[in-house]
């Protein structure tokens, strides 16, 4: 008998009532749907993305953007992708063979593992064709939050790896920028969202959406944006750093680093970078849905449509992300460092102990 | 056998395992990593104790936070690979007598690592049985545990960790000037 073995039954969730024939549990099969269908919804968005970017970059620029490939051109990250498989797998002879190989895996895992836990609709039975109700998320934690963070951490590895073992200057160089920058946004990133669980009272994150339902004044939606607009601000800031993208994008600066990080990298191996970095960009933008936004909580559609609300809200931040990245220059590696140390991270205490301190007076 | 066990031991094999080669290990970096596997491994085994607050700590403290800065440091300082050439007859660590002294050391550990395994493994868990799982998983319980019963120790930490930082700055500038 293992020592973890049935030590605590007590302690396990209750099983699903249909325990016989579970392997036909109808909610089963639903859960392992959801599953594939989250992964490849996923998947698609990084496509979505890139198209979107180059087309809002293009106008931007007052250009056109990509429009040959397929209907207005919305088949050319597909066309890309094709590119990508067929090209050759290109590896530095003094690369480390067996890291050099991880560290895109790690990224790329990383990225789509932090959004199990990222609930995106209301618990639904699917009109009745379920014997119960299940939440629309992969995975279900009660500590949902801290769980992005630690997958999300793990992640700067793959950076951070790809850097070291390519054996380049730049991609050392490259790599090393990120860590740094990644542990001093890190903090800001975290402290940001303590504010809103002081005020919610939990870490799960169907919770905290289900607490901002309703109005104030019957006008205002009860999101937490409103009480916490200053959290809200450097969230979104940190996120933007913690994802690497402009004006933050210094591990991959061109005009001193070539590419930073993943220089060396080719094919596939470069194509699993950039998927990490366009899901992480989701999986921010739609921790930010969640926990300011109000989730799927809207007005004008019936709750079972409230994945629509979620979608439109995350659209947005996501069309505020490639906005910003093609308005605002590059920073200046040592004016990042001093913003997140010494202008974000007081913000970010200062904003969690006014939070507490109203919490704690007017008994929220 | 039923998931649990097979998810224990695979879990504390990785656990063990890559604690081991990180000290076999010869490159630096790989240390490193495998440390970093080794606490995943960890926090697994905490999954499987209904401790899902202690894993995710493990993970971000741990394996996220601390690591990271040994990985900068390790790639920083780019330490080389140890060669065996390196460790040649004359290092006093090679001599007869700490040779023998090593060896001393590996029979008394294996004695102490069996008795350990063969001591806990014939006990009931009664006791762990009469522990309310559920408080000692829950966040709040742990926050209000921290707050109020070791609330001094709690504070005297984070004073040591502020001093230990300043001493450290303290060093770093008076070698630069």
């Amino acid at each position: 008998m293992g020592p973890a073995a049935p030590t605590r039954p007590e302690a396990r969730r209750p099983k699903p009532e249909a325990d016989k024939n579970h392997l036909m549990d109808p909610v089963l099969i639903a859960q392992i749907a959801l599953v594939v269908v989250v992964f490849h919804a996923l998947l698609l968005s990084a496509a979505g993305m890139v198209y979107w970017e180059r087309k809002i970059a293009a106008w931007l620029q007052q250009r056109v953007g990509p429009i040959y490939t397929g209907p207005a051109g919305l088949l050319q990250p597909f066309a890309d992708v094709f590119k990508l498989f067929f090209k050759e797998e290109l590896r530095p002879l003094a690369a480390d063979k067996f890291l050099f190989y991880l560290a895109p895996v790690i990224s790329a895992a990383a990225a789509f593992s932090a959004f199990a836990v990222v609930p995106f609709g209301p618990p639904t039975d699917f009109w009745g064709l379920l014997p119960r109700e299940i939440p629309l998320y992969v995975a279900d934690v009660n500590v949902a939050v801290l769980v992005i963070f630690a997958i999300t951490s793990m992640g700067i590895y793959g950076i951070v790896l790809a850097g070291w073992s390519s054996n380049s200057k730049y991609s050392l160089l490259g790599g090393l920028r990120s860590s740094a920058q990644m542990i001093s946004y890190e903090l800001s990133y975290g402290l940001a969202l303590a504010g809103v669980l002081v005020i919610g009272n939990t870490l799960s994150l169907h919770d905290l959406v289900e607490q901002q339902g309703g109005y104030w004044f019957g006008v205002i939606p009860r999101w937490f944006i409103f009480l916490q607009p200053l959290g809200f601000v450097v969230y979104m800031i940190a996120g933007i750093a913690e994802t690497n993208r402009a004006p933050f994008d210094f591990p991959e600066a061109e005009q001193e680093l070539v590419a930073g990080y993943h220089t060396e990298y080719s094919s596939m191996s470069f194509a699993m970078f950039f998927l990490a970095e366009y899901i992480n960009m989701v999986t921010v933008s739609a921790v930010a849905t969640n926990l300011f936004l109000g989730g799927w909580k809207g007005p004008f559609l019936p709750e079972w449509l409230g994945f629509l609300w979620f979608l439109i809200k995350l659209g947005a931040l996501l069309f505020f992300y490639l906005w910003i990245r093609w308005t605002l220059p590059r920073y200046r590696y040592d004016q990042l460092m001093t913003f997140g140390w010494k202008v974000l991270l007081p913000l970010a205490v200062l904003n969690l102990l006014v939070t507490a301190a109203g919490v704690v007076y007017f008994g929220a | 056998m039923a998931l649990d066990t097979v998810l224990f031991y695979a879990f504390a094999g990785i656990t063990v395992l890559a604690a081991l080669f990180v000290v076999v290990q010869r490159n630096p970096v790989y240390s490193v990593v495998l440390l970093i596997a080794s606490f995943g491994g960890l926090a697994g085994l905490y999954v499987l104790l209904d401790a899902p607050f202690t894993a995710v700590t493990q993970i971000i403290v741990y394996a996220g936070a601390i690591m990271v800065l040994f990985l900068f440091t390790v790639m920083l300082l780019n330490v080389p690979r140890e060669d065996a050439s390196e460790f040649d007859r004359a290092h006093p660590l090679n001599r007869p007598g700490a040779r023998r002294f090593g060896a001393v050391l590996v029979v008394l550990f294996l004695i102490e690592a069996v008795w350990a395994v063969w001591h806990v493994s014939g006990r009931e868990t009664a006791a762990l049985r009469a522990t309310d799982p559920g408080s000692v998983a829950s966040v709040r319980e742990i926050g209000k545990v921290l707050f109020t019963d070791y609330a001094f120790a709690f504070e005297v930490t984070s004073l040591l960790i502020l001093a230990a930082m300043v001493g450290a700055v303290v060093l770093a500038r008076h070698r630069a000037e």
